[in-house]
């Protein structure tokens, strides 16, 4: 006989949980008293819930495996819920566990009830409230099951704080049956003959690669695709890494905040391969005016997807690693070799070498240096605005779950935690946090956790006392009238990172550059590296509100100075 | 154009609220929605009755499908179906108008079910051009009170 909270923890056990992020409190106190006891099990005090959701995030993308995180009720739970809409966009894989006031209590406004299954609804894959502790077993396998499997995603297990005192027989769930999800996984046979002739007619396709290569690991069967046809890949956000960045087929990264190159290529190409993305508004630009001479092929496992956004020619939709892996044994090679010369062109036409023109330093040249340092087994979480965009246009990210960062939601806060769960679940590999002084400061507190876990993290803070995508966005809509985008005054960061226990460097002149960001990324221990960078710059070219991926505003090299 | 779907989900708590909220969400217009046991304990039906275009209702069918608890999406609305919804009117009746809906019953073959001292309480089934026509027939009899159900429907013959 087990109380409910200790058959909890042992089937966490069976699933193989090595780590829980997580924040105590009253609803949640059985769970936590029952977790001091597992050896498996490393339990990580975070400093907000929100920061345990997120670290519970960069320690999935990071190690492939189902986060944990676990919460009391109440506000425990509701500063769950930007973490669990976090992971929820970026098909994260994470369950997450709320403790719930009794039985007896619950409906009655409670203190710290709330309805945390109705809150999260729209937000996980699918979500338990358990009230009977005999559902334990059954209820943490399917909820494992369901986020790992088909589109990953978060799923919520609430569970009552007298369901977890209550002792009974514990009856391990070796076999559950959920007739209402069966994700497909094979591809259809026709359309696999169907996207492979197309493939094969094509004269100017490219290929889109999404986070769906990344968490499906089709990485290897993505370039054995594209390598064979030498078909052009560009990537989301999410599919940074997915290929090479300085494979010679990679174009980089596509969308309103993408590269001039792929947003050309795609709106030349006859044929658009898109794997495993779900054709976000800041990937296609104006739909209307997407790819206009392409017909176009969507596989992905998640068939909602197909069809949702842009009209799709050809669906495919199954595990990608399965299916490009049918694809493949149909490919014949062959070498496009004028559309590369088209492709080309627009390099020649649209990649020139930054060259620094102002006299302050520009967040650019910054990432710049960090790339030409950046160890080949590095990850790098980034939290949202300009930093973000040219992390992502700049780095060259090698493999695949090396770049973390909230795509779809974007999520500020999200770097530092997210960095933590990464560095936790890859103790061996530097973990580099990219960051602004607007997304360090909502960030902030998991340092303490760093700190405490003794984790080398590496902060790379990129101060322009602004908020700088915003500010962009107010020069580009609101004609440079700006409100509430200037901090007026910021706490020292080098006493913040000699609170925290972390090495402070800071760049204020061009000369230093490269000489700090070398130490920073060389140094063993927790460091975080501030650099003042100018607030003047935006991220160009830009496609604005409305606009095709070729209506690039900022192209020309005098524009956007 | 209207879509009927019938949707075959777990019978447990929390699914309809699931449902509901995914077409709130989504932006999805609900005209009516009837939930009830199946043959099958474990199973609830769910018969839909919604408005949209093609790829509106293709996507309401793939969300649907993606909800763990749903089990089956059927869109019925091109089928040979039998449809039915229950309607229950309150008409005002004072003895010189009694006879002449009670004919009006009978011609719809409906039931009343409840005489009052000024009113009467109909009973009808049928499908959504019946029920309009008695509501509309009594309609000169002042309508107290009426209320309807969503439809059900079912697929003729071996399906």
């Amino acid at each position: 006989m087990l109380p409910g909270a200790e058959i909890l923890i042992k089937c966490l056990e069976k699933e193989d949980v090595e780590v829980i992020f997580g924040y105590p409190g009253g609803a949640a106190l059985e769970i936590f008293d029952a977790l001091r006891k597992s050896t498996q099990i490393r339990q990580i005090l975070n400093r907000h819930e929100q920061g345990a959701a997120h670290a519970a995030n960069g320690y999935a993308r990071a190690s492939g495996k189902v986060g944990v995180c676990l919460a009391t009720s109440g506000p425990g739970a509701t500063n769950l819920v930007t973490g669990i809409a976090t992971a929820y966009m970026d098909s994260i894989p994470i369950v997450f566990i709320t403790g719930q006031v009794s039985t007896s209590m619950v409906g009655t406004d409670a203190f710290q009830e709330v309805d945390i299954t109705g809150i999260s609804d729209p937000i996980t894959k699918h979500n338990y409230l358990v009230k009977d502790a005999r559902q334990i077993p059954r209820v943490v396998k399917e909820a494992f099951y369901i986020a790992k499997s088909g589109r990953p995603g978060p799923v919520l297990i609430d569970i009552l704080k007298d369901v977890c005192a209550d002792t009974i027989e514990w009856e391990e769930c070796t076999n559950i049956e959920l007739r209402g999800y069966k994700p497909k996984v094979t591809g259809h046979l026709g359309q696999i003959k169907q996207v492979s002739e197309l493939i094969q007619e094509a004269r100017r396709p490219i290929i889109c690669a999404g986070g769906g290569v990344v968490s499906a690991g089709a990485s290897a069967e993505l370039l054995q695709l594209a390598e064979a046809q030498r078909i052009p890949v560009c990537n989301t956000l999410m599919g940074i890494g997915s290929i090479p960045q300085n494979h010679p087929l990679a174009l980089g990264m596509l969308g309103t905040y993408g590269l001039a190159v792929p947003n050309m290529a795609v709106q030349q190409c006859d044929l658009f391969i898109a794997l495993g993305m779900r054709f976000d508004d800041r990937v296609t630009g104006n739909t209307d005016k997407f790819a206009p001479g392409a017909r176009i092929v969507h596989i992905d496992i998640d068939a909602a997807e197909i069809g949702k956004n842009v009209r799709v020619d050809v669906p495919l939709v199954g595990d990608l690693k399965v299916v490009l892996n049918q694809l493949n044994t149909r490919i014949q090679k062959k070498k496009n070799i004028q559309w590369w010369q088209e492709i080309d062109a627009l390099k020649e036409k649209y990649l020139h070498e930054i060259i620094p023109a102002a006299a302050e330093l520009s967040a650019v040249e910054v990432l710049t240096g960090l790339n030409g340092v950046l160890p080949t087994n590095a990850i790098v979480t980034t939290d949202v605005g300009q930093h973000q965009i040219w992390a992502a246009q700049l780095l060259e990210m090698k493999t695949p779950r090396s770049f973390i960062s909230s795509g779809g939601l974007g999520t500020m806060g999200y770097g530092i935690p997210a960095a933590l769960g990464a560095q936790i679940a890859r103790s061996e590999h530097p973990v580099i946090v990219i960051t602004g002084d607007g997304s360090f400061q909502m960030g902030l507190p998991e340092l303490g956790t760093a700190l405490e876990q003794e984790l080398p993290l590496k902060v790379l803070l990129l101060n322009n006392q602004t908020l700088g995508m915003v500010k962009q966005l107010q020069d580009n809509y609101c004609e440079s009238r700006y409100t509430a985008v200037h901090f007026k005054k910021n706490p020292d960061f080098q006493s913040i990172a000699r609170a925290y226990g972390a090495l402070g460097l800071k760049v204020t002149k061009r000369e230093e550059l490269l000489e700090k960001v070398k130490q920073f990324v060389q140094y063993p221990g927790f460091v975080i590296l501030e650099v003042i960078v100018s607030n003047k710059d935006n991220v160009y070219p830009v496609v604005l509100t409305g606009g095709g991926l070729h209506e690039m505003t900022g192209l020309g090299k005098d524009e956007d100075e | 154009m209207r879509h009927t779907l019938a949707v075959l989900v777990e019978n447990s708590p929390g699914v309809l609220s699931h449902v509901a909220g995914l077409f709130a969400r989504r932006g999805y217009n609900i005209e009516s929605l009837v939930v009830g046991e199946t043959e099958d304990q474990t199973v609830s039906r769910i018969t839909l009755v919604v408005e949209g275009d093609e790829k509106v209702i293709e996507q309401v069918g793939k969300q649907l499908n993606k909800q763990v608890e749903v089990i089956k999406v059927n869109d019925i609305t091109n089928e040979e179906m039998v449809e039915r919804q229950l309607l229950l009117l309150k008409v005002g009746a004072d003895p010189s108008t009694r006879q002449d809906i009670m004919q009006l019953v009978e011609i719809f073959r409906c039931r009343i079910v409840d005489i009052g001292r000024r009113s009467l309480i109909v009973e009808a089934t049928g499908d959504e051009e019946k029920i309009q026509a008695i509501v509309k027939s009594l309609q000169p009899y002042g309508i107290q009170e009426l209320v309807r159900t969503g439809k059900v429907a079912m697929v003729r013959g071996q399906k």
